[in-house]
């Protein structure tokens, strides 16, 4: 395998699994804020959004402190491996996540809401139900989510290490490029970044596609 | 019955999508036992020059050890030293060496190697120090002038060994903000916003050799074309490996860690780290520096 192949795969490999855990949590999370109504929701929600602007290299710092030998998770041997970068970028997309989740759930007609309880429905499928019809914002926030983690660095390095093979990713492989001076290589990675993000964005927008056809 | 169908299509499509995220996580935890690791944090100089991708994997290969090495400014390496999140630390700032001895974090500093700073500057020079042969009195020259100065400004050795330059002429030039620019980046950003600006700056001789032929603006003005020519003892750049002690911290792979500082420091080693550079700039980046190395070639 050559180094590119080995870096391209880990970053879709460290990136996918943070999104698929992200997304696990988040999107549901996201749902259930979006329906509910309860004391201090404006709280949560401002929580939410503010968390949407997180600076990554603070997330990256908070990762580091909890996974650091000297830190509270010291134990695990977690740092400078591709666990830990996934911690940080799950950190990252979750709100993303959650929060277009809930604005896109929020956005629905609630006269779908008040047909899906005259049917009789649970809790649980009225909340499935409503992210069925609120799947095309859900999409855009885990495409928004995938943007953020994807391209991120500051908190890829810090908890990564940039180590050769076993934590260098698309993102941080530029930053050692542009520090080394070869400005050309860094740029071209930079392109094999963007052509990355775009074929599955790409993908997710296959399916938008399909899903948007099958609404009409 | 439509609807309902659509419903399932879409839970399908839902599930496969879930189990697809799953998968990298399936084989994340499946990978085959971990070898023994050794984690070295090492400053950008030693890294990005290429010089510890050339000899770590002999070190690799004679201990059967992963050799990993993080390459952050030395601040940053020595606070990872400090949490005992890396067992070995190569760094080149002598005072925050001393301390981390001092504060017990490691038990010796052994000498490995060094090379020098250089002073670059415009071409134009507007402070006039092209030549001197000193490098506090260049720094004089330079803040009388008031020219544009660029500082690393991030607890580097290189930011380190400025601040002492500067104590020594007794100016404080951080609270001057028109001609001093404490940027807080690396060598590389910094040696680009000298050579954007027309700004003064020092530099460790090796990143300005490895990355001038993008800073057409910029040349040395103190410290000659090479080490040899370099007459201020105080431009002299040392490079010291520090094993982490494992009584302050018990998980670190300490056994490793001095078997790497006598490897680094052995004859062997000491001989490649002062061929390295040779055909490339035509001079070493490194000059070996290790008792042994001394003792051998008096």
């Amino acid at each position: 395998m050559t180094p590119l192949t080995e870096i391209v795969l880990l970053t879709l490999k460290v990136s996918g699994i943070a999104l698929g855990l992200a997304t696990i949590v988040g999107v549901p999370l996201g749902a259930l804020l979006g329906l509910s109504q309860f004391r201090g929701r404006s709280f949560i929600v401002g929580l939410v959004y503010t968390g949407m602007g997180l600076p990554p290299v603070v997330v990256g710092l908070a990762v580091y402190m909890t996974l650091s030998r000297s830190g509270p998770l010291g134990d695990l041997s977690m740092l400078f491996t591709p666990a830990a970068m996934i911690a940080a970028q799950v950190v990252i997309a979750l709100p993303l996540i959650a929060g277009i989740s809930m604005a896109a759930v929020d956005g629905l007609d609630q006269a779908i809401r008040l047909q899906l309880r005259s049917l009789g429905t649970s809790p649980t499928q009225e909340l499935f139900s409503m992210l069925l019809e609120a799947r095309l914002g859900v999409l855009a926030g885990i495409v928004a989510g995938f943007g953020g983690i994807i391209s991120e660095v500051g908190a890829a390095i810090l908890v990564g290490g940039n180590i050769q093979g076993k934590t260098r990713i698309l993102s941080t492989a530029i930053v050692l490029e542009t520090r080394r001076g070869n400005f050309g290589l860094g740029l071209a990675l930079g392109g094999v970044l963007l052509s990355l993000a775009f074929v599955v964005n790409f993908l997710l927008m296959r399916l938008e596609a399909r899903w948007r056809w099958r609404r009409r | 019955m439509a609807e309902h169908n659509e419903n399932r299509a879409y839970m399908k499509t839902c599930y496969s999508l879930t189990y697809l995220m799953l998968l990298p996580l399936v084989l994340v935890t499946c990978t085959p036992a971990q070898p023994e690791v050794l984690r070295l944090a090492t400053t950008t100089s030693t890294y990005d020059s290429g010089l510890l991708e050339v000899i770590a994997p002999a070190f690799e290969l004679a201990y059967n050890v992963d050799l990993d090495i993080v390459a952050v400014g030395t601040g940053q390496a020595i606070a990872l030293g400090e949490a005992g999140d890396v067992d070995v630390i190569l760094v080149h700032a002598r005072s925050h060496e001393d301390a981390f001895i001092q504060n017990g974090f490691g038990s010796e500093r052994s000498d490995v190697m060094y090379n020098d700073f250089i002073l670059v500057g415009p071409r134009e020079d507007p402070a006039g120090i092209r030549g001197m042969l000193n490098a506090a009195e260049a720094l004089f020259a330079v803040a009388t002038a008031e020219a544009e100065f660029a500082s690393r400004g991030d607890e580097s050795g290189t930011h380190t060994r400025e601040r002492q330059l500067w104590e020594a002429i007794g100016i404080d030039p951080t609270g001057a903000t028109d001609w001093y620019s404490a940027l807080g980046q690396g060598m590389g950003a910094t040696l680009q916003f000298a050579h954007e600006r027309g700004a003064y700056t020092l530099s460790d001789r090796g990143t300005f050799l490895a990355l001038q032929a993008g800073l057409s603006n910029l040349e040395i003005l103190v410290g000659g074309r090479s080490i040899d020519e370099n007459e201020d003892p105080n431009l002299r750049n040392p490079y010291g490996v520090i094993a982490v002690n494992p009584a302050v911290h018990p998980g670190v792979a300490s056994e490793f860690a001095q078997q790497f500082v006598s490897w680094i420091t052995s004859l062997e080693i000491q001989a490649q780290i002062g061929e390295f550079g040779l055909d490339t700039y035509g001079q070493p980046l490194f000059y070996p520096d290790s008792m042994t190395w001394r003792e051998a070639n008096p």
